[in-house]
């Protein structure tokens, strides 16, 4: 196993609420983790140390290394704009920019002048299709990306990070909004993503992560459980914890 | 995702059944041929590998009922693949057993005339074969015909007994040899009814119908 994220001991803290305590876990590349356990047990808060978002709360301190593809993000020289166009995010609920659907997947792209104008109908397309929304919307780029469906715009959001070439897509619960069909079509979505990105997935429905997953992390009161394939985690979990967990005896 | 994962699960019990097929074939053959080789192929080599099949794919079934929570058909493929799995290693044992009878008899002389039971395995094979082909083609009139066909081995092995019975009145020497025949005839007997539950669990899989035990409802 290839680890693209490495977290060393990690502990992060909100003032003195000691959020994750010595995390150590390893992200395999071009595969597909899930983070599960009750809320408030501290997996969207790991999410978030992969790209720093944490550091948009107030009075986050962290100790240990998050290692990103060789790199200590938490490094005082870290370029946070490198590491976030690295680590891309999708959010619980899909935010697309009030632009046009190809305002929304150049908006990256024209914020970092990372491509010239003539390749811009190269990229929408491109990434669209990767997202399978390409044929759907090939007619309507014009259109505002708030009139499509829920589901369009999740999977735009999700687009809006592929122009910056992300090797990492972390996403919080990206279909809580979202009706079970699809909720279907984004996992497999995933599926056919985790080709090209790893993905890294917070949620709160157990029976995603067992669908979605490659690996599966499970977290409780800011301690690191278990972690092994999802397959082994949901047929024979080895922490007691974690069985009482996944068959619902807690949380 | 689940279609996939499917998918390689049919494939690895087809798999199975092909080998657990040969290992029947070969256990006559070898048997009827006096080929001690092919009963030795049988023991030795078919075996393990069946037995290592038969635990890949329990582990399989349990990792996508654990992970997909199939319901209706999905449920019911998944099940009937992990019965179809135990009839298939089942099949495996009697083909053993069938397999160490043939060893011994070869040590000794022919004793009756063989029609029976190449009768009998021919006709397990072949509804094993097409128990099979019912499962990939989704075929429920294939699977109804194998279930139908039972009672050929069955008549065949009720007569073999009949006339072993006959055979040992009287006659202690044949005694050792005639009770290797019967459990050869029995070990087919049971193969063939094997290959019916797969059948019958092809139907529950199509049509969520439930034949066993009472074929005509």
């Amino acid at each position: 196993m290839s680890a693209i994220i490495q977290t060393r001991n990690f502990n992060l803290f909100y003032g003195t609420f000691h959020a994750l305590k010595d995390v150590n876990i390893d992200i395999p590349k071009n595969m597909i983790t899930s983070m599960i356990g009750p809320s408030g047990c501290g997996k969207s808060t790991l999410l978030r140390a992969y790209n720093r978002m944490n550091d948009l709360l107030e009075d986050v301190s962290v100790n240990g290394e998050v290692i990103v593809d060789g790199k200590n993000v938490n490094d005082p020289g870290m370029d946070l704009v490198e590491l976030r166009k690295k680590v891309g995010m999708v959010f619980q609920r899909p935010n697309p920019f009030p632009l046009s659907v190809a305002e929304n997947v150049l908006f990256s792209v024209k914020i970092h002048r990372s491509a010239a104008p003539k390749e811009y109908g190269d990229i929408i397309e491109k990434s669209l299709k990767a997202v399978d929304l390409w044929d759907g919307l090939k007619d309507k780029l014009n259109t505002s990306a708030l009139n499509l469906s829920l589901e369009q715009q999740q999977r735009l959001c999700i687009a809006r990070l592929l122009p910056v070439k992300p090797d990492i897509l972390l996403m919080d619960e990206p279909c809580s909004a979202l009706d079970p069909i699809a909720t279907g079509h984004i996992e497999e979505l995933m599926h056919h993503l985790k080709a090209n990105y790893t993905i890294v997935i917070v949620t709160h429905n157990m029976q995603q992560a067992a669908r979605v997953s490659d690996y599966t992390a499970y977290l409780y009161l800011g301690n690191l459980i278990e972690y092994d394939l999802t397959k082994k985690i949901f047929t024979v979990p080895k922490d007691r914890r974690t069985e009482d967990y996944l068959s619902g005896k807690f949380g | 995702m689940f279609k996939d994962r499917i998918v390689e699960l049919k494939h690895k019990l087809i798999q199975d059944a092909s080998l657990v097929e040969d290992m029947i074939g070969k256990s006559i053959r070898g048997l009827l041929d006096r080929n001690s080789g092919l009963l030795e192929e049988v023991i030795n080599t078919y075996e393990p590998r069946v037995n290592d099949y038969d635990r890949d794919i329990e582990k399989m079934c349990v990792e996508l009922i654990a992970q997909y929570e199939p319901v209706a058909r999905d449920l019911r493929m998944v099940i009937m693949i992990i019965k179809m799995n135990k009839d298939l290693e089942r099949m495996a044992d009697h083909a053993v057993n069938i397999c160490e009878s043939g060893v011994f008899l070869l040590q000794n002389p022919v004793m009756t005339s063989s029609d029976d039971l190449r009768l009998m395995g021919e006709n397990s094979v072949r509804m094993l074969k097409d128990s099979i082909n019912a499962f990939v083609n989704e075929d429920v009139t294939l699977a109804q015909a194998v279930c139908e066909r039972d009672s050929i081995v069955d008549d065949a092995g009720d007569k073999i007994l009949k006339d072993l019975t006959e055979l040992m009145r009287g006659k202690i020497d044949v005694i050792p040899r005639c009770l290797q025949l019967m459990r050869i005839a029995h070990n087919l007997e049971r193969i063939a009814d094997l290959a019916t539950n797969i059948s019958e669990e092809v139907i529950y899989i199509v049509e969520g119908r439930d034949v066993k035990h009472h074929p005509h409802d």
